[in-house]
């Protein structure tokens, strides 16, 4: 072992040890939610995962997007493999180990060639689409000074992963060449840029190092950046398809806690089960209706919120925000986010409160101190009563995020705790009370509608 | 032999009055308080009972002891309330030991379809388009051809709690398949068809403070769909990159046009829009049931 596959090691070891301190951080801000048994169907759920997560279905509903995205997603895959060969050399002090697999080396090699060269065209068309053409969907107010930062900044370090890699690639071609020596692999686009390169060998091979470290120490630094970046979703994606609903996305949950009290109220003798008790015994405090704050959402809201790229296709289809109402479903999620990295864990590099009121955007209602959780403090109840629960900002999350569960929580907080729904619901409900019908209709008028009913009937008669 | 087109009163059966008598209905028809109450919306209700009594289906009605399913209180965040009327619900028709509900209301048929199982109460349910599918499929209705509406321009508008939260798109195109119109898609429709705005209780509040109804949004995209208005059609939002389906062809006072619904809610918000954008003259907006009865000429 030489230092240099010593300091190799010591590289990965803590790159990938530091992104698994901010994993766990993560985890524990999920685990605050409430729980939801999401086991069983396990078929139903790899089969969605395979067609949603790993075969990107509802991408397709977006042709252009879709496609580029396939681009850097399949590259992502298959240059993954070419890490592996990395990792080994790096501690082995071996050189492209995986030679030995002969003709299959060859086609990985052009393979990861022509992906990683239409990655950086992709990723070009993405730039080009954020920043010239300002797709609509990558502005809006919750797309402050982070996030717009962020998806720039993804963006970058995914081209200079892609050039370090035909750096690599090319010099060490060239320096083969040039000693005419055979070089394993098969490298298309490499070898259309011997030319731009230098003939000096010792140059050479410093470039061959410099682009090998330069992409594995890229990649230990991207993956320590996911935790603080949207770009989390290549990891998140698939649990989070993996345990999204399978009931019909009309189905709104069950409050269970509100089926005893009313099946109490409509039958004496039934007996509400005894609350659950603590680990030491205790009874534990009853959980309040709906949700205030990260810790009255479901541990699947929460996952939610980690899997977000922030594309804005929930509120480019949200009809709210399409007529100029100030709820968008990607801020409820974005908000739901921030608030956990407030609240409890913080990935390294982004905090929530690092950056000013300013570069935040200025909200529109401010709160007192006590009153800054979810609810109001970054969620308004504005936002909240301009839903239509339409789901079509559900349908059109390609990781199946469902906004809407989020909002009939808060939603139910406002009502069942606060009593403080708009008044014109207020009294829809005392209508459905006293009328049965949300209008202020006497119930006695409800079979109306069937007086002087007629059908016209042809008969056939004899002339 | 010759014709002869007769008037007949419609006695609606109620649920009391067949329990009394010992007997059971094949369907239990659930009216919903729009259906009841909605002066638009109760000529629905008795164009779809006129279908009933055509196609001689023994059917009956809750009548009086129907009351809300609680969708507006559980969708506006009130789950005590939803529950309350939902236990009611559940305990008058399993009282009548009721097996098969038809509705022409979305969101009373998600409610009790996806809902009260949940609460104990355990249905097939079925919506008034896969109702009128199924008929038109048996041979029921709709064979003669919709000689009435031959060659009229129509578009669909879905309902949210009939497509997206229970995928139901065809149903309600096959029923319109059987008019013999001119049918053309929004930009929005089926998965990514727009809301009227009316759900989720917004139909009993004003709307939060915007630049536009998102009836009069909904409103526009059909009209612009059924005159063919290309270039304010690809001024449509929330449609990116491959999939906003064809462009009507340009037809100019389409007169007769029709938007089609299959929902209350949608019934009064595309009229309400299709009002304040003046073309009452030769836009209407009718429910899949409407447009049955109308075309089987069962009106009287």
């Amino acid at each position: 072992m030489t230092i240099e596959n010593i300091i190799f090691l010591l590289i990965a070891i803590a790159g990938f040890g530091l992104f698994a301190w901010q994993a766990r951080k993560i985890r524990a801000n999920i685990l605050v939610g409430r729980d939801r048994d999401m086991s069983g169907n396990i078929g139903e759920r790899l089969q969605k995962t395979l067609l949603v997560a790993f075969g990107q279905q509802k991408m397709f509903k977006r042709i252009t997007p879709a496609l580029l995205h396939l681009v850097v997603y399949v590259g992502f895959l298959v240059i993954n493999v070419e890490v592996i060969e990395i990792v080994i050399d790096g501690v082995f002090g071996t050189h492209r180990v995986l030679q030995f697999l002969g003709p299959v080396y060859d086609v990985l090699m052009a393979t990861n060639e022509i992906l990683g060269a239409l990655v950086i065209l992709a990723v070009i068309a993405f730039w080009w689409r954020r920043n010239v053409k300002k797709v609509r969907r990558f502005s809006g107010p919750e797309m402050r000074a982070w996030p717009r930062i962020d998806a720039d900044m993804i963006l970058y370090i995914e081209v200079v992963l892609m050039v370090a890699l035909f750096v690599m690639n090319t010099s060490d071609l060239k320096w083969h060449r040039l000693q005419n020596l055979e070089m394993p692999g098969a490298f298309p686009i490499s070898s259309l840029l011997l030319g731009i390169f230098p003939s000096d060998l010792n140059l050479l091979h410093f470039l061959e190092r410099a682009g090998w470290w330069a992409h594995i120490v890229g990649i230990l630094i991207f993956l320590n950046y996911l935790p603080s970046s949207k770009h989390f979703h290549i990891i998140l994606a698939f649990p989070n398809v993996y345990y999204s609903r399978l009931v019909p996305q009309g189905q709104f949950s069950n409050v269970d806690s509100i089926t005893h009290e009313v099946k109490a109220m409509m039958d004496p003798s039934y007996e509400v089960p005894a609350p659950p008790v603590g680990p030491d015994g205790s009874a534990l405090a009853p959980t309040s209706f709906g949700a205030k704050d990260v810790e009255d959402l479901a541990w699947t809201n929460l996952l939610n919120a980690y899997s977000c790229t922030e594309c804005g296709r929930c509120t480019a289809s949200c009809p709210a925000n399409i007529t100029g109402k100030l709820l968008s479903p990607r801020k409820i999620i974005m908000d739901t986010r921030d608030r956990m990295e407030e609240k409890y864990n913080s990935p390294l590099i982004f905090q929530p409160n690092i950056y000013g009121d300013e570069s935040k955007g200025t909200e529109r209602v401010k709160v007192e101190a006590d009153q800054h959780t979810l609810l109001r403090g970054k969620v308004t109840p504005e936002e909240l009563w301009a839903c239509t629960t339409c789901n079509a900002c559900v349908e059109s999350c390609p990781v199946n995020i469902n906004p809407l569960e989020t909002i009939i929580e808060l939603r139910r907080f406002l009502v069942l705790e606060e009593s403080a729904a708009p008044a014109s619901l207020n009294t829809m409900f005392s209508n459905i009370e006293n009328n049965g019908a949300p209008w202020a209709f006497s119930p006695s008028d409800r079979f109306n509608w069937a007086d002087e009913l007629y059908v016209a009937e042809k008969e056939a008669v004899n002339a | 032999m010759t014709e002869q087109i007769t008037k007949r009163q419609v006695t609606v059966p109620v649920m009391a009055d067949l329990a009394a008598r010992g007997e059971q209905p094949e369907i239990l028809f659930w009216v919903g308080c729009a259906g009841a109450f909605d002066d638009r919306y109760k000529r629905v209700t008795r164009a779809f009972v006129r279908i009933l009594e055509h196609v001689g289906i023994k059917y009956a009605v809750l009548g009086m002891e129907e009351t809300c399913t609680g969708d507006p209180a559980k969708r506006a965040g009130n789950e005590f309330l939803f529950q309350m009327q939902a236990m009611q619900n559940i305990t008058t028709l399993d009282g009548y030991q009721i097996k098969k509900i038809v509705t022409a209301c979305p969101h009373c048929f998600n409610t009790i379809k996806n809902e009260y199982p949940a609460l104990g109460g355990n249905y097939e349910v079925i919506h008034h388009s896969t109702f009128l599918q199924q008929l038109i499929n048996e041979g029921k209705v709709g064979v003669a051809g919709g000689g009435e509406f031959k060659g009229r321009r129509i578009t669909f508008h879905d309902s949210c709690y009939l497509g997206r939260a229970n995928n139901i798109y065809e149903a309600p195109r096959d029923v319109l398949a059987t008019l013999d119109a001119d049918l053309v898609e929004m930009k929005r429709s089926r998965a990514n068809g727009l809301c009227c705005g009316a759900g989720g209780a917004q139909m009993w509040k004003e709307a939060e403070p915007g630049n536009k109804e998102v009836n009069i949004e909904r409103t526009e995209e059909a009209l612009f769909t059924l005159d063919g208005n290309a270039p304010a059609l690809a001024q449509t939002r929330g449609v990116e990159d491959g999939n906003a389906g064809a462009t009507p062809s340009p037809r100019a006072n389409a007169q007769g046009a029709i938007i089609a619904v299959s929902c209350p809610f949608c019934m009064t918000m595309m009229s309400d829009g299709v009002k304040n954008k003046e073309r009452e003259s030769d836009v209407q907006v009718f429910d899949l049931a409407e447009l049955i009865a109308s075309a089987e000429g069962l009106n009287a």
